[in-house]
Parts: structure tokens; sequence; C-alpha cells
């Protein structure tokens, strides 16, 4: 018997979420006694799935066939509910990123096994946690079916990295050409930049910068750090930045162990999709603003003032180590 | 084209967030319910707007008790045409989903579409769960959504960027920000909706695959250390140093 973890690719790279979800699902592993096995779909090279051995994976199944390069939703959960029975599997582990939202609740159907969304740290006691009511609770969950689904909240956990090699096995699915019903006609990637739910460090700001000129300030310092950028609801909404930076109950929820709040005041809408941060530091002229409730640093002061001193700070630290 | 739309009953943003029972029972006492803001912004708007313009039916179905008929009443006074509200306390996503599913199963929809989230328990499943009951295609995260010749076109969010792909209906999309402008009810819809049809239906029994055991609320408010506005140099120490933030 095993725990399967569903592991991606992107551009030849195991994507660093599926990474801490195959960490999760050695260590869940570990604690039931059971092998630790991982599945890929689509091409990918020998030696970076061998590498997944260094988070404990001991065997990989890999369906090296090119129909996987895409994500198709239907296709991948047949394929995947058939490793699960390839591998003997009572655990399914997967990210809680964009493909695994929607892999994750299909497989539970097509499974019949109980799932919980967005865990936030290895199973205790038989229950595994997440957030709720966006960020403002956190819940324990049961799983009353013998085989169990779970996806992990990406930059939940730091996989800590031994000396492993997986063994790589071929693996054929019975999936037929009918089973692919998605055809994807392009994409369009922001290039140069980190995604913002997979970014360590990200710097947002909101209407206290006062126009979408003024935003030069953030994206050196997001430069410097090599930090993602984020920004509030209302600064998406009047375009002064891409939908796709908006962070809250409405945007994205993110949890990265550095969030820089710039001129944004700290509605709770706000506050469910960063409050999990594991470092908040708020620049805001007001000191009543909501937001240093939540903060674990802050300064009382003008953006136009502080950024620049902070962006040189930052620079000479950097030139120093 | 007919198109279903699931809408969850969700706490208000702004509510208080408390427990009772030793922390198994979540307070509704003072809380006000709103229809989840994915589902009404995004989901049922992308769907009146794609009847009005292809010709249709727009269904909303909902799974809870008699105290959801205002948000279903907001729902049809939007561009819904008519309302099935399965009599049930939606307390499994899998349960939801088995119910929403038996409901469309002999109703031929051409699209269901579903938010990708509601904000209560943050869990993303049941329009996938719908899709796979019903063994459709479905894509998730969708920013946009045309539909021509039987063939839907929408753009996805992927990591870093945006996807765009093309599937034949029917299928099951969650939807997401971006797919439509929020509206708000005017009189005449609001006056319509008195009268559009609701049917109350009760639930079939399914099983319930997971239960939440306990919540609990964060820690304490953090402790927040201010630095002076002429110390800025200090800011980066302490989160260089202290926080080893970077
Ligand atoms: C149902 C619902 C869902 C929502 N979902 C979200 C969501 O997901 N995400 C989200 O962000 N919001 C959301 N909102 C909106 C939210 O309530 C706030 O309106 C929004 O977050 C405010 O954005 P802001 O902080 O940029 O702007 P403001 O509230 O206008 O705050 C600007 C801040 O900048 C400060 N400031 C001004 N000048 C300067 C300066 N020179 N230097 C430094 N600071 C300065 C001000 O003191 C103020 O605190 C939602 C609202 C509703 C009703």
């Amino acid at each position: 018997m095993s725990v399967l973890t569903f592991v991606e690719i992107n551009e030849g790279k195991i994507k660093k979420a599926s990474l801490e979800a195959a960490y999760y699902g050695s260590k869940t592993a570990e604690a039931n006694g059971l092998a630790s096995v991982a599945v890929v779909l689509g091409e990918a090279g020998a030696e970076e799935l061998a590498s997944l051995g260094q988070v404990g994976v001991s065997k990989v199944l890999h369906a090296s066939d090119a129909r996987f390069n895409h994500f198709d939703s239907k296709a991948y959960t047949k394929a995947v509910a058939e490793a699960v029975n390839a591998a003997a599997a009572t655990y399914v582990v997967l990210s809680f990123n964009n493909n695994g939202k929607l892999l994750a609740p299909r497989l539970s159907v097509r499974l019949k096994a109980g799932y919980v969304p967005g865990a936030v740290e290895l199973p205790a006691n038989g229950l595994f946690k997440k957030n709720v009511f966006s960020g403002k609770a956190s819940a324990q969950y049961q799983i009353n079916t013998e085989k169990k689904i779970v996806a992990v909240n990406p930059n939940s956990l730091s996989p800590v990295k031994g000396a492993g090699t997986a063994i790589v096995e071929a693996f054929a699915p019975a999936v037929s050409d009918a089973d692919f019903s998605t055809v994807v006609k392009g994409q369009d990637k922001i290039t140069g930049t980190i995604p913002l739910t997979e970014a360590d460090l990200v710097v947002s700001a909101g209407r206290g910068l006062k126009g979408p000129e003024n935003w030069g300030m953030i994206e050196e310092l997001a430069g410097l750090l090599g930090a993602a950028t984020a920004c509030s609801r209302a600064v998406a909404d009047v375009d002064w930045r891409p939908h796709h930076e908006h962070v809250g109950q409405t945007g994205l929820t993110i949890r990265p162990n550095l969030y820089i709040a710039v001129g944004i005041s700290g509605a709770i809408q706000h506050l469910a999709g960063v409050n999990s941060s594991k470092v908040i530091v708020v620049i805001n002229t007001d000191p009543e603003a909501p937001f240093f409730k939540a903060a674990d640093y802050g300064i009382v002061g003008d953006a136009f003032e502080v950024m620049p001193k902070f962006n040189a700070a930052v620079r000479k630290l950097k030139a120093a180590n | 084209m007919k198109i279903l739309v699931p809408i969850a009953k969700v706490p208000d943003t702004t509510s208080k967030i408390a427990f009772a029972e030793n922390n198994t029972k979540f307070v509704t006492d003072g809380v006000t319910f709103i229809m989840n803001p994915t589902d009404e912004w995004y989901a049922l708007v992308r769907a009146c707007e794609l009847k009005e313009q292809q010709g249709g039916e727009v269904v909303v179905i909902h799974v809870g008790g008699a105290d959801s008929e205002q948000i279903i009443r907001k729902a049809l006074a939007i561009g819904a045409d008519k309302a099935v509200r399965v009599d049930a306390d939606p307390t499994d996503a899998y349960f939801v989903a088995a119910q929403i599913a038996n409901h469309a199963k002999t109703e031929n929809y051409d699209l269901i579409i579903a938010g990708k989230e509601t904000i209560d328990y943050n869990s993303f499943q049941v329009g996938g769960m719908v899709a796979e009951f019903l063994d459709l295609p479905c894509v998730a995260l969708v920013q946009k959504l045309d539909v021509a010749n039987g063939v839907a076109t929408l753009k996805r969010e992927i990591e870093g960027g945006t996807e765009t792909v093309e599937v034949k209906l029917p299928m099951v999309v969650c939807a997401q920000k971006e797919l439509a402008e929020a509206r708000i009810p005017n009189m005449k819809g609001i006056m319509g909706a008195r009268t559009k049809p609701l049917a109350v239906v009760a639930a079939t029994a399914d099983d319930k695959l997971t239960t939440i055991a306990s919540y609990a609320l964060p820690d304490k408010a953090k402790q927040v250390k201010l630095v002076d506005k002429d110390n800025v140099e200090e800011l980066v120490r302490l989160l260089h140093e202290e926080a080893k933030a970077f």
C-alpha cells in the first residue's frame, strides 16, 4: 500500500508546489508505514523525475505520453485514478494549485474518497487542518472514507531534501483520445515575473500610492528582493494594476514568508487573502490603519518618503552580502 | 442554451466569526448571509449575459433550508428564469455536488457554471465534483467564456499567466473574477423575481465523506513592532537579521 502524490512538471522542472506536495506525501507515508509513490503525466526528463527521491519518493509512475502535456481534467482524473489502483494507494496527495484544485474534487467522486482541500500542515491524530472563512479561522477535518485525498496549500511547508533517488517506472493508463476534452489554443505567460501563489516574498501596494505611475518604487523593491508584486482590489478595480495581482477574499490567497503592504488600509477582505503570511510589514501614513493590527513590523509614514529609503537600504544590504 | 448555476449561501464578508459548543459549531446569530460573491458576480451574471445574447434559460440551484429564499430571489432578480432548492443542510461538498448532479442529469444543460469557491469553506469542490458525477469536461478558474456553434472558448488562469482552451458543450465551468461585471438587480427584476418559479425538492440520500471535528480562531492579534520613519534602515536590518525574511 502507498501514498500517491500527483506531481506536475512545468517547462521541464518539477513545480515548486508539487515538490511540497511530494514531501507531504512522503511524510504521510512515513507516519503510516506506507511507500511514497508519485505519478507524473506528460513528457519529462528521467533525471528530473528521479530527483523526487530527494523528498522521499521511492517510485515514480511516469506516463510519458504527449497527450498529457496539457492539463485536461477529465483525462487526468482517469489516469490518476488508475495510478491510485496500480499503486494500491490509500492516500492521494496533490498541490492545492490551479490544476490540483480541479483534479482533486473529480478524483474524490471517481474514487469516492473523502477530500480535504488546502491542508496547511501534516495530519495529526487523523485530522487535517485547513483554513476556513477566508483565513479568519481554521478547521480540523476528518475524512470518513478509507481512501483519503489531500490537497496541500502552496507554501505551507518547506521540503527538507535528502540524497535519495526515485525509481522511474513507465505507466500507461488506459485513456483514449475521446477522454481528452479540452483543446489548448494558446498560452499567455507573464514572463520575467514570479507567480504570486508560488512567491516566497511579496511586495504589495494599494490606493495609498495615488496612481499607477507611482508603482516604479514597488517594482524596484520586488526586483531587488526577487519578490512578486500584488495589490488590493481597489486598485485592480480601477485598472491601476492587472487583475491577477489582486489578493484577498475575492482574489488570490497567498502565504509567503514576507508580505510588504504599502498604502493598503487592511480591510478585512484584503486581510483574508494575506493573513497567513509569515511576516507582515505595513507602511501607511495612518497610524489607525487596521493593517497595523495584523502586522509584525510597521512604519507610520508616507510611502513616497519611506520607499526610496527602504529600497536604498535593501540595495546596500544586498551589496554587502 | 440551457444553463444551470449552483449558488451557495455564505456569511457576509465582514461577519464576525465565532464558534460554540466546544468549538464545533459556527455561531450564526447576528450573521448576515449573502449569495457567495463569485457565484453571484461572475457565474450568474455571465450565464444571464449568454442567455440574453443567444436565447435559452438560466436555472439556479441551491442546496439549503427555507431561510435561503432571499438569496434565491436575488438570483432570480438578477436574471435567472427559475430556481430549484434542494431542501437539505449543505454540510459536505460531495453531498451538495451529488444533489446538483442528480438534478442536472435529466435536464440536458448545455452549461453548468459554478463559482470557483465559496468564501466560507474555501474548498473549491462543487464544480469539479458535479463534472465528474456527470462525466463532463470541466475547466476551472475561468476568466472569459464565449460560446459559438456548440463550442465554448475559455480563458483560464494558470500559474504565471492564462491559457485559452476550446471545449465542446456540454461542460462545467468554474468561474472567477473578470468573467463578468457584477449587476445590481433593478426594480423590474426584483418585482419579476417574486413570481418566477421556485421548486423545492427533497434531497437524495448520499454519503458525506468528510466531517469537521473542530474549529479554531487564530492566535491573538499580533503585536506590531513599529520603526520610526526616519530610521528605515533599521527596519530592513530587522527583517534581515531578526525575521530572517530575506
Ligand atoms: C464583498 C467584498 C469583497 C472584497 N474583496 C476584496 C479583496 O479580495 N481584496 C481586497 O484588497 N479588497 C477587497 N474588498 C475591498 C476592501 O473592502 C477595501 O475596499 C480595499 O481592500 C481597499 O483597498 P486599499 O487598501 O488599497 O485602499 P484604501 O482603503 O483607500 O486604503 C488606502 C490606504 O493607503 C494609506 N495611504 C494614503 N496615502 C498614503 C501614502 N502616501 N503613503 C502610505 N500610505 C498611504 C491610507 O492611510 C489608507 O490606509 C472587498 C470588498 C467587498 C465588499
